[in-house]
């Protein structure tokens, strides 16, 4: 079984009814790491946040199956604690809690959710400062408000810390490495690698071929008008970057 | 921070208008007659077996009292108070000031245990020495956060005080910490001079009716150069249907003195508004300082409004030496209407005066609170940091007044008023008042209202959050710069008091 299946999914903004995705199919099978590409406008956040459970969009038709199961009547907390994770196009500031803090409340309240019992002081600590580390967050960062001040890059190596800690099953990257200076992109994308396997897939949301070459994907689907246009392997990538969009927009109309 | 999932334990295993304090502890009673005249004044007045001048002044605020309207300029809506059909004074019945802690009544004893006051002085150690262990973590939420070594508690139960802790150990550093009823019998030269010198007999309407009939209260006389070896504390507790609470705390800082104080409150559930009217007063001699701490959480009514503690308090410190210091935090969650402006006369020179309130309302609550600083020393500095939140159908208003004197030259006040609605049935109020008559003041005031917003909600439910979860994260956050100024124990309670009292404000 596919770990995730969108099918024929078509999503509205809720109050103007207005048409967004229009008949999106998608499989990512279990520890790929697929990357979705497409122009500005054709949908690629509103998939993301759809998957997390984002209110405000209604989906028309369709379905998305985790492990076969439909997601679709699930609250996002209870989409998190089934291993959905969307690390933010623009990550939002939650003033007054600690990054720290807000980490072991979402991990607790996610263990609560499957069963498990609450994470003890030190596990978490060590957890995080291992994860920090290898990040380059330091200490200073862990203690402000969660995204409070943080620059445009930190906030990307923040969300990718979460998602270390979370240990989600799918992860959503949308643009993940925008605003990042090239430094912060290769510590980002070996943080993203690590955390590979074959039990945990990933969908990577970029405009650049750039990121592909340090987070090499397995396949490549193109959306447009919010649809998957097309889907091929890594060269497609290439591909994109020499031609652009103009055949797909056409196509799609 | 540890708290947080700990809260959001309790917020589950209540259902919504479930106030967790809201038992009756079935204990006979003894009551002044139904209503107010002289003669009221007077049986309390016999029932503490006070002396002649205690007497006459209470009958003189009495007298005066009767010439007095109830104000109206608060933003608050409430049926008219029968002040006739209340009782004004009730007690433990056979009660006789324990001597010791073994003297005390066992219900009453279970009673403050429910509530989670342990009066038992091995059980306070015990208790004190568990919750304020630092976890590592409270670093990053705690941070600044003092762990208070021991508290002294004195437990008023409807119009008497049941019980004071640590009595021993405070006589030997030289502090008087006992029942203010108690104090006028034994301190008479303290009382006469300091009782009414900061909130006068007849300074407002609720002040001159609690002179009138005040009941207990506590008392607090720390030595020159004494720092209190420990927190002190009241509790009170409004038990007896139909009767008014009205104590009355004298809290005095010799020269060079420092006291934190802490007192809390809890009532039962009734369909019928109980009036709470107090007055607090309090006095820095020279550099001295005071910090009071208040957790208030007197039942608030059920979710359609119905019943409720009236709360109509008067709170003044009056910085009466160079160099002292007073600070008032408080974090209001319960009552269904609040009235209440703790305040600070900076009449010394180079005194301070700071203010720090967390102001809670859900339901049909109505908040009207804030404070007052009146610059009249120079160089005087006031600092205000008030944090309101309103939920559910509710009314949250700050109302503040900042004014220097002509003499208060280099006076300084900073205000920063942030309001957060949750909710759209709800409102939020700022009303500041300024007025320097000095032209070297410096006032500064930041103001802010905000919705919770949905994306902030979103990205913690995103996270594995629940919205309930969510919205207790985002409002601790909110409220962080207040909760810190709170000694670490209050302020861990403060922190799961403010999430249950927002239970059911998000659906
Ligand atoms: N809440 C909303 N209300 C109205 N229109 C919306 C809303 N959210 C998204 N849209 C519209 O839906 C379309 C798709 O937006 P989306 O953010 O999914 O695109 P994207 O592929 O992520 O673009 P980009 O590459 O610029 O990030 C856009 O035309 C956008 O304006
Ligand atoms: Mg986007």
């Amino acid at each position: 079984m596919s770990l995730l299946e969108i099918k024929n999914l078509h999503v509205e903004i809720e109050d103007e009814g207005k048409k967004i995705l229009n008949g999106l199919t998608l499989t990512i099978e279990k520890g790929q790491v697929a990357a979705i590409m497409g122009p500005n406008g054709s949908g690629k956040s509103t998939l993301a946040y759809v998957l997390a459970g984002r209110p405000g969009y209604a989906v028309t038709e369709g379905d998305i199956l985790l492990d076969g199961e439909s997601i679709l009547d699930m609250a996002p907390n209870e989409r998190a604690a089934k291993g959905v994770f969307l690390a933010f196009q623009y990550p939002v500031e939650v003033p007054g809690v600690a990054t720290m803090t807000f980490l072991r409340t979402a991990l607790n309240a996610q263990r609560k959710l499957r069963g498990e019992g609450e994470i003890s002081t030190p596990e978490f600590l060590k957890l995080v400062r291992a994860e920090a580390g290898d990040l380059g967050i330091n200490q200073d960062m862990l203690r402000r408000g969660v995204n409070v001040g943080f620059s445009g890059g930190e906030k990307k190596r923040a969300e990718i810390l979460q998602m270390a800690i979370l240990q989600p099953r799918i992860a959503v990257l949308d643009e993940t490495d925008s605003g990042l200076d090239i430094d912060a992109l290769r510590i980002v994308s070996e943080g993203v690698n690590r955390l590979r396997s074959p039990e945990r897939s990933m969908i990577v949301i970029t405009h650049y071929q750039r990121l592909l070459n340090y987070i090499v994907p397995d396949v490549v689907h193109v959306l447009a008008k919010g649809r998957v246009v097309r889907t091929g392997g890594k060269e497609l990538a290439l591909e994109l970057e020499a031609k652009g969009y103009a055949q797909y927009t056409d196509e799609a109309a | 921070m540890p708290a947080v999932p700990e809260t959001v334990d309790r917020v589950r295993q209540i259902d919504v208008d479930q106030y967790k304090y809201g038992f009756v502890t079935d204990i006979e009673s003894e009551k002044a007659p139904k209503g107010l005249n002289e003669d009221t004044v007077r049986f309390i007045s016999a029932k503490k077996n006070e002396p002649q001048w205690m007497l006459d002044w209470r009958l003189e605020a009495f007298r005066r009292w009767q010439t007095m309207r109830e104000p109206t300029w608060a933003r608050v809506h409430y049926p008219k108070i029968d002040y006739q059909d209340a009782y004004y004074y009730a007690a433990p019945k056979a009660f006789k000031a324990p001597k010791s802690l073994a003297d005390v009544d066992p219900e009453l004893l279970r009673t403050y245990e429910k509530l989670g006051i342990p009066l038992k002085e091995q059980e306070i150690l015990a208790g004190v020495r568990k919750q304020g262990e630092p976890s590592q973590l409270d670093g990053d939420m705690m941070e600044g956060m003092r762990s208070s070594g021991r508290v002294a508690v004195d437990a008023v139960f409807d119009s008497v005080s049941v019980a004071t802790t640590f009595k021993e150990e405070l006589k030997r550093a030289g502090v008087i910490f006992m029942p203010i009823s108690e104090a006028i019998q034994e301190h008479p030269e303290l009382i006469k001079k300091y009782l009414g010198s900061v909130v006068p007999t007849s300074d407002n309407f609720f002040a001159t009716l609690n002179s009138a009939v005040f009941s207990d209260g506590s008392f607090v006389y720390v030595p020159k150069g004494v720092r209190c070896p420990m927190e002190l504390s009241t509790y009170f507790r409004i038990n007896e249907q139909n009767t008014g609470q009205f104590e009355r705390t004298l809290i005095i800082a010799d020269a060079g003195a420092y006291v934190s104080y802490l007192e809390g409150c809890t009532a039962p559930m009734r369909d019928e508004n109980q009036l709470h009217a107090a007055v607090v007063e309090l006095v820095a001699l020279d550099d001295a300082e005071i910090k009071y701490s208040t957790v208030q959480n007197w039942y608030p009514g059920d979710a359609d409004g119905k019943g409720g503690i009236f709360n109509f308090v008067t709170k003044r410190g009056d910085c009466r030496g160079k160099n002292s210091k007073i600070s008032w935090t408080q974090v209001e969650t319960g009552s269904a209407i609040t009235w209440k402006y703790p305040s600070c006369i900076l009449r010394g020179d180079n005194s301070r005066g700071e203010f720090y309130s967390i102001a809670i309302s859900n339901g049909y609550q109505q908040v009207d609170s804030g404070t007052k600083m009146i610059h009249l020393g120079k160089n005087t500095v006031s600092r205000i940091i008030s944090k309101g939140i309103s939920a559910g159908k509710s009314q949250n208003t700050y109302r503040g007044l900042v004014t220097a004197h002509r003499r208060a030259t280099g006076a300084r006040n900073f205000t920063n008023c942030d309001s957060l609605l949750i909710g759209d049935k709800c409102g939020a109020h700022t009303v500041p008042y300024m007025e320097a008559k000095n032209s070297s003041a410096v006032f500064e005031h930041e103001a802010s209202t905000s919705k919770i917003s949905e994306d902030m909600l979103f990205y913690c439910q995103s996270r594995g959050m629940s919205a309930e979860e969510a919205t207790a994260l985002v409002v601790n956050g909110f409220v962080k710069d207040v909760l810190q100024q709170l000694p670490m124990e209050f302020a861990v309670e403060a922190q799961k008091l403010i999430s249950i009292s927002l239970e059911g404000s998000v659906g």
